[in-house]
């Protein structure tokens, strides 16, 4: 790693102020970004911890909306959500493993947006709100392709507001050695229609599959997407899996997880 | 360089380290507590994951400086204070849940916590909870082994005290 100064604010106010100065950097969790750093492939002057801001962590069920602090671990989303939001829980519950999941953050999560992350696609099918230091962003505004969203440079991810679905499931086939997604599926079925959002798959990150959405709203059930295949075009081709092979699973996850939401 | 405070297995400790000192790092070289392996140091194996105010991370995969003023606690803190072994250190040496050793901290605060977040798990569980603990020798089977006789073991403790 190259040196850098760490610096813990314990208000988003001053890690706000933290961020104005050149060559700061935020640090959520750091399952992504001290990985990186080992790697040299950032050179940060100056980190700034979010891991000290308490008005960051936290989980509040109002209504139909699940409220998560943008600092909050993914155990204490798997955990506090398991009731109110339960394919959201089952997410974040099979996120890395038991010791990333009590560092990383879904505000980190959704900043890195990994085109391979879980958590963009529970925000894009469920049309959450992305809240920060300084307004709110509908999640079909944020994700803007491979590691790129609508955040400003120092805008800080402080809150992420879930409407709560009638159905949903999160189904995913993983990368056994990186335990990232291969290709997942999260299904959301609202009173005014179905949201399904793909990760794992396209070069471009997190999308939403319309064709798929409309066959399920106008029928739930795994028979209306039977015959549904999404295009290989702009899919990820790696020693993994090819391009059609991805288009093809999206197909698959999307029967599985409209099963499993029932 | 700044200072950094924390409680470690008990103690009271402090020393300088730079932004970019790794929590394993102050562990090892700082405190001289060698019992927490660093195996990959890309986050991927587990040897090194500590107690950090209750849960359990890869001390590789967090600075020393995002600890300040935590309770942690290593491999060198779960044995007693007169070095009898814990019931799932124990449990590991009965069933002999390790070769070389070098996994072995790091599976071990895993089976500890584990136990203590869900002290009765099926196997399948136990398989899931060590998703991120790499052991290159045994083939995890008696590491299953091992846990599980010790949450039998922990579990009749419980009924005994009953």
């Amino acid at each position: 790693m190259y040196a850098f100064e760490l610096v813990r604010p314990a208000t988003v106010a001053e890690a706000v102020a933290a961020l104005a100065e050149d060559g700061a950097q935020a640090l959520g969790g750091g399952q992504t970004l001290i990985p990186t750093l080992k790697a040299r492939l950032a050179m940060p002057e100056k980190l700034v911890s979010l891991g000290g801001i308490a008005e960051l962590r936290g989980v509040t069920v109002e209504g139909d909306e699940v409220r998560i602090g943008g600092g909050t671990p993914h155990a204490t989303v798997a955990h506090e959500v398991a009731k109110a939001y339960p394919a959201l829980a089952s997410l974040a519950e099979r996120i890395g493993d038991p010791h990333v999941r009590n560092r990383g953050t879904i505000g980190g999560s959704l900043a890195n947006n990994d085109p391979s992350a879980c958590y963009p696609a529970a925000a894009l099918a469920s049309g959450a709100t992305i809240v920060t230091n300084k307004r709110e962003i509908a999640a079909d505004d944020y994700f803007q392709g491979m590691f790129a969203t609508a955040l400003d440079e120092g805008e800080i991810i402080t809150e992420v507001i879930f409407p709560i679905p009638q159905a949903a499931h999160y189904e995913k086939i993983r990368q056994p050695a990186s335990r990232f997604p291969l290709v997942a599926v999260f299904v959301a079925k609202f009173a005014d229609g179905v949201r399904v959002a793909v990760t794992g798959a396209a070069e471009n990150g997190v999308f939403r599959w319309t064709e798929a959405e409309e066959a399920l709203s106008a029928d739930f059930s795994p028979s209306a997407v039977e015959g549904l295949s999404a295009d290989s075009d702009g899919m990820i081709g790696d020693m993994h899996g090819t391009p059609e092979y991805r288009a093809h699973l999206i197909g698959v996850m999307t029967r599985r997880a409209v099963a499993a939401a029932g | 360089m700044p200072q950094v405070s924390m409680t470690v297995n008990g103690r009271k400790v402090s020393g300088e380290v730079e932004g970019r000192t790794l929590l394993v790092e102050f562990l090892r070289e700082g405190l001289r507590l060698t019992g927490t392996h660093v195996g990959c140091d890309t986050a991927q194996c587990g040897a090194c994951v500590v107690h950090v105010n209750g849960n359990s991370i890869k001390s590789c995969n967090i600075f020393a400086l995002e600890a300040d003023g935590a309770e942690v606690t290593t491999i060198e803190g779960i044995a007693g204070k007169d070095g009898s072994l814990s019931v799932v250190q124990a449990a590991f040496q009965t069933h002999h849940g390790l070769q070389c050793g070098y996994c072995t901290p790091g599976m071990v605060m895993t089976a500890t916590s584990l136990l203590k977040e869900n002290p009765a798990p099926s196997e399948a569980e136990i398989r899931e909870y060590l998703e991120g603990n790499i052991c290159r020798c045994t083939g995890y089977h008696n590491i299953v082994k091992a846990i599980q006789a010790a949450a039998a073991e922990l579990g009749s403790n419980r009924v005994a005290a009953e």
